[in-house]
């Protein structure tokens, strides 16, 4: 099957500044897609260029299999929801949900009946006729999106849609978003700095750095088996570890250096042997500090003259700073040669066969 | 009243300083003038201020400023809109050049603007054999009026168009909107809060304006003869009552302008939460 | 609700390219034409007067302009007219530190009302403001009779020309100050005033650094119209040759007695002070947005 929006060859440059170097990916029709990166690393750009509000300096962009570079943006056939929203301050509600609609010279009938039932979508029809400055910040975002979606795009582009809103709304707002993304079947690609926003709403996530694609696929491939160090190091909570043939369970043969990753759920830790599955895949530790997280405690214990990171549920006994603990590390995600792996304890194997 | 602007020394002494200062320069010619006028009781005042000759005066004000507002208006926002969103060569120029009539004295524009406009001027002799009679009449009046009035409307407009979002005309842009739909619909009723600031600034400055029209208008009684004109004609034959009324019109007028002006934008940021 | 895209509205991309580029160029010249609108209205409107100053200065030559200059009225009327704009400026710094700062670092009821009051003068025809003064201060006036056993003369006199002019030009270092202020805050005082500064270390070390080209500006602006007003101060100034007549006064005289190369003689001085304003208002807007952008701060 077609892809329902595909970059091929894509490159863009801001004078020295390369905001796309060779940006190629697909896009299902109906996914809902995650645009991922720290800021500079050219997902905004990607958006903005898919919309045709920017240029690419080189390489075709398909919508529909139809090469759309030279097409205006309001012939794409796209929504756009800005991060600012960009709602027109002076038109209520209604009005900015018709804008695009008028534009397209529906009929007064059908226009109508369309804004009722967007309004009706986003659950602000008592707020139809209200102007954007009497709404919340989640309001308007909502009217945002209805407007976007008003005249029946093919493709949603969402640019950061919940930077500007409070961190509790912030979490109701994704949850509705999803759901009514899928519930449209809108194909969507939505830009975000924020990867527990991305896991969280995005079917898939394409994770980009200094204006490359550095991989894609589903949240839970990019968490598990990130392909480059920098997914590694971005997915995630990580602590970096020069060598990480020194741990038990992790001994390689060859000398040089093994740069890994240890991430927290990698690491767990037991006041004593009978707290611990493995005991004899387990290394010696030392609390050095622990830190309350709300639901777990992140405890931070020195091995073998290194500090790892690991979570602790609170109903188990707490920790004091200086004890010594067993600490049981399951996986390492490794890279060297600059492709990353993951490694599983071989000592976890070993134990397994006697018992 | 809170207690951190107790803070910082010098309540006392700024507060001694401003209100001494206001109350020689500011409200003690003030109280004379409202004692004196005062005075004069509300028959008179009707008499003086209302006379044929004195209404025109006003009529002659209140319609040429009026109609150089308008045109400051059109020109202000197509400067406006140029100089923010046009690259061209000289622009800088031009921008310095738009506060020229705020730093000119008014005597100079109006003996200017005057010999540009008489019949043998540059101007005036293309103005005279279209027919227009471009000095000694409303024409020429409301020609000085544009002058001091330029630098209002593009100096309002200029900011605000300045920090317009540019996401809202890509908005309109993604939704299918052209230039010029996207101009009127989107970007205008943005500006016309401070198209309507400008248009009244330049509105009350053009009728109490003197020194760049006494020499263009020509000062013919019943003809044109503007507002502040019969005030210094009446001062310099001794009527002070008669100078007084027409001041007082005139101070209503300007007020009346600059609060409805006022009272439309609290409206709008009432109604729309601007 | 199912998402549906009419088709028609995918024209072929060969034919769009073909309809952006004319687009395109008709946003080319919809650009040049008001462009060239623009600066046909400021031409006539600006330029011209400004030329035709200068060449009627000089249509008798530079002896009948270096004659008009240097005669003894428009010499006197020079030095009023400086001296005028002097006190009003000095006077005006005084008030427009002062005002902007009981505005700016305290709360107090009535703060609303005083602030309007202070841009009331703009407000107000500069001819009804010279009135004001003839009202207080002239022969109807109450305490006309006292000044006169004074000998104190204040209209038709130099004060009366000095305080019409203080008055025209009152709001605008306040005006000026009052915004720049207000974005700078309060805190850098506060924390002086907690560490046992006085009001005059305050100002001096903490505000004054931080306001400096808003003052500046203020008397950039103060000055331009200082030198220029002509309502007010031909209201009070009873047109006396060689002892009442500033510059403007002096240019209307001798344009009324039909002297017009003398008139635009002494106009291009005027000219020429106006363009040095510019000039000097341009550096110093051009130096606050520098220093807006250096601190972020975007308030101004």
């Amino acid at each position: 099957m077609a892809y329902e929006v595909e970059l091929r060859n894509i490159d863009k440059h801001y004078g020295d500044f390369k905001a796309s170097d060779h940006v190629n990916f697909g896009v299902n029709r109906g996914r809902l897609i995650g645009l991922l990166g720290p800021s500079g690393s050219g997902k905004t750009t990607i958006l903005r260029m898919i919309a045709g509000l920017e240029r690419p300096d080189s390489g075709d962009i398909l919508i529909d299999g139809q090469r759309v570079n030279n097409l205006a943006p309001g012939k794409r056939g796209i929504g756009f929801v800005f991060q600012n929203y960009a709602l027109f301050r002076h038109m209520t509600v209604r009005e900015n949900i018709a804008f695009g609609l008028k534009v397209q010279k529906e009929g007064k009938q059908k226009i109508r009946s369309r804004v009722d039932e967007l309004t009706h979508l986003i659950g602000l029809d008592k707020f139809a006729d209200r102007y954007p400055m009497q709404l919340s910040v989640g309001q308007r975002q909502r009217v945002a999106f209805a407007r976007a979606l008003a005249p029946s795009p093919r493709l949603l582009l969402l640019d950061e849609p919940f930077a500007a809103i409070d961190a509790k709304v912030r979490k109701e707002l994704r949850g509705w978003l999803r759901e009514t993304i899928h519930k449209l079947g809108i194909t969507s690609i939505f830009v975000t700095h924020d990867q527990d926003e991305a896991v969280e709403v995005a079917d898939d996530i394409i994770i980009t750095n200094k204006g490359r694609v550095e991989q894609t696929g589903t949240p839970a491939e990019i968490y598990q088996l990130p392909r480059t160090p920098f997914v590694a190091d971005f997915i995630g909570e990580s602590v970096h570890v020069p060598d990480y043939t020194v741990f038990k369970g992790f001994e390689a043969g060859e000398d040089g250096a093994h740069p890994g990753i240890i991430r927290p759920e990698f690491v767990e830790i037991g006041l004593n042997d009978k707290e611990i599955a493995m005991p004899l895949a387990a290394e010696h530790g030392i609390v050095r500090a622990t830190y309350f997280r709300g639901s777990s405690v992140e405890a931070h214990v020195e091995v073998k003259g290194q500090i790892l990171k690991a979570g602790r549920s609170l109903e188990k006994p707490p920790l004091q700073e200086g004890a010594e603990v067993r600490v049981l590390i399951h996986r390492i995600l490794s890279f060297g040669d600059g492709k990353a792996e993951t490694v599983e304890n071989k000592s976890k194997r070993k134990e397994s066969v006697v018992i | 009243m809170g207690s951190s602007g107790k803070v910082i020394p010098g309540f006392h002494f700024t507060m001694g300083i401003t209100f001494f200062y206001l109350s020689l320069i500011f409200l003690l010619p003030l109280v004379a003038f409202v004692f004196f006028a005062s005075g004069m009781g509300w028959e008179k005042f009707i008499d003086k201020a209302f006379e044929y000759r004195i209404v025109h005066g006003y009529w002659m004000s209140f319609s040429c400023a009026l109609a150089a507002a308008v045109i400051n208006s059109f020109f202000g926002l197509l400067l406006a809109w140029i100089l923010v969103r046009y690259d061209f060569p000289g622009k800088r120029i031009m921008d310095g050049l738009i506060d020229l009539p705020f730093a000119l004295p008014t005597a100079v524009a109006g003996i200017a603007l005057t010999t540009l406009y008489v019949e043998t001027g540059w101007m005036g002799q293309f103005l005279y054999a279209l027919g227009i009679p471009s000095a000694f009449s409303a024409v020429g009046i409301t020609i000085a009026l544009v002058f001091v009035g330029i630098p209002f409307v593009t100096r309002s407009v200029q900011p605000v168009l300045k920090d317009l979002e540019p996401e809202i005309e890509e908005a309109a842009a993604i939704l299918g909107a052209g230039k010029w739909l996207t101009f009127r619909k989107v970007i205008f009723p943005e500006l016309v809060a401070p198209l309507l600031t400008g248009f009244a600034l330049a509105f009350a400055r053009g009728i109490g304006e003197y020194g760049s029209v006494v020499f263009i208008a020509g000062n013919t009684p019943f003809e044109t003869e503007i507002a502040p004109l019969l005030i210094m004609t009446e001062l310099e034959q001794f009527d002070y009552q008669a100078a007084a009324a027409i001041a007082i019109v005139m101070l209503v007028l300007s007020f009346l302008i600059l609060l409805s002006i006022n009272g439309y934008q609290r409206y709008r940021i009432r109604k729309q939460g601007v | 609700m199912a998402v549906s895209v009419t088709r028609n509205r995918f024209l072929s991309a060969d034919f769009e390219a073909k309809q952006q580029r004319t687009s395109v160029s008709s946003e080319i010249f919809v650009k040049w034409l008001l462009i060239f609108l623009g600066a046909a209205f400021l031409f006539v409107m600006l330029i011209l007067p400004l030329v035709l100053v200068g060449f009627e200065a000089l249509a008798k030559g530079w002896d009948a302009y270096l004659a008009a200059l240097t005669e003894p009225f428009a010499r006197k009327a020079f030095l009023l007219t400086a001296e005028a704009t002097v006190i009003a400026v000095l006077l005006n710094v005084v008030f427009g530190l002062a005002s902007a700062w009981l505005l700016t670092k305290f709360d107090f009821r009535g703060k609303a009302v005083l602030g309007s009051l202070i841009d009331l003068p703009f407000a107000i025809s500069p001819v009804v403001a010279g009135l004001f003064f003839i009202m207080l201060f002239g022969r109807m006036s109450p305490i006309y009779q006292t000044l006169q056993d004074l000998h104190v003369a204040v209209v038709f006199a130099v004060p009366g020309i000095i305080l019409a002019t203080v008055f025209v030009t009152f709001p605008f270092i306040t005006r000026e100050l009052v915004p720049v202020m207000e974005a700078q805050g309060r805190s850098e005082e506060e924390a002086a005033a907690t560490m046992g500064a006085g009001g005059w270390t305050i100002f001096r070390r903490v505000t004054l650094p931080n306001i400096k080209w808003g003052l500046i500006y203020g008397i950039i602006l103060c000055t331009a119209r200082a030198m220029g007003e002509f309502g007010a101060v031909s209201v009070v100034s009873g047109h006396i040759r060689g002892k009442t007549n500033t510059l403007p006064l002096h240019i209307e005289i001798l344009y009324n007695e039909y002297n017009f190369t003398a008139a635009f003689a002494v106009a291009s001085i005027l000219v020429f002070l106006a363009i040095l304003i510019l000039v000097l208002r341009n550096l110093v807007e051009w130096k606050l947005e520098r220093k807006s952008e250096r601190s972020g701060n975007h308030g101004l």
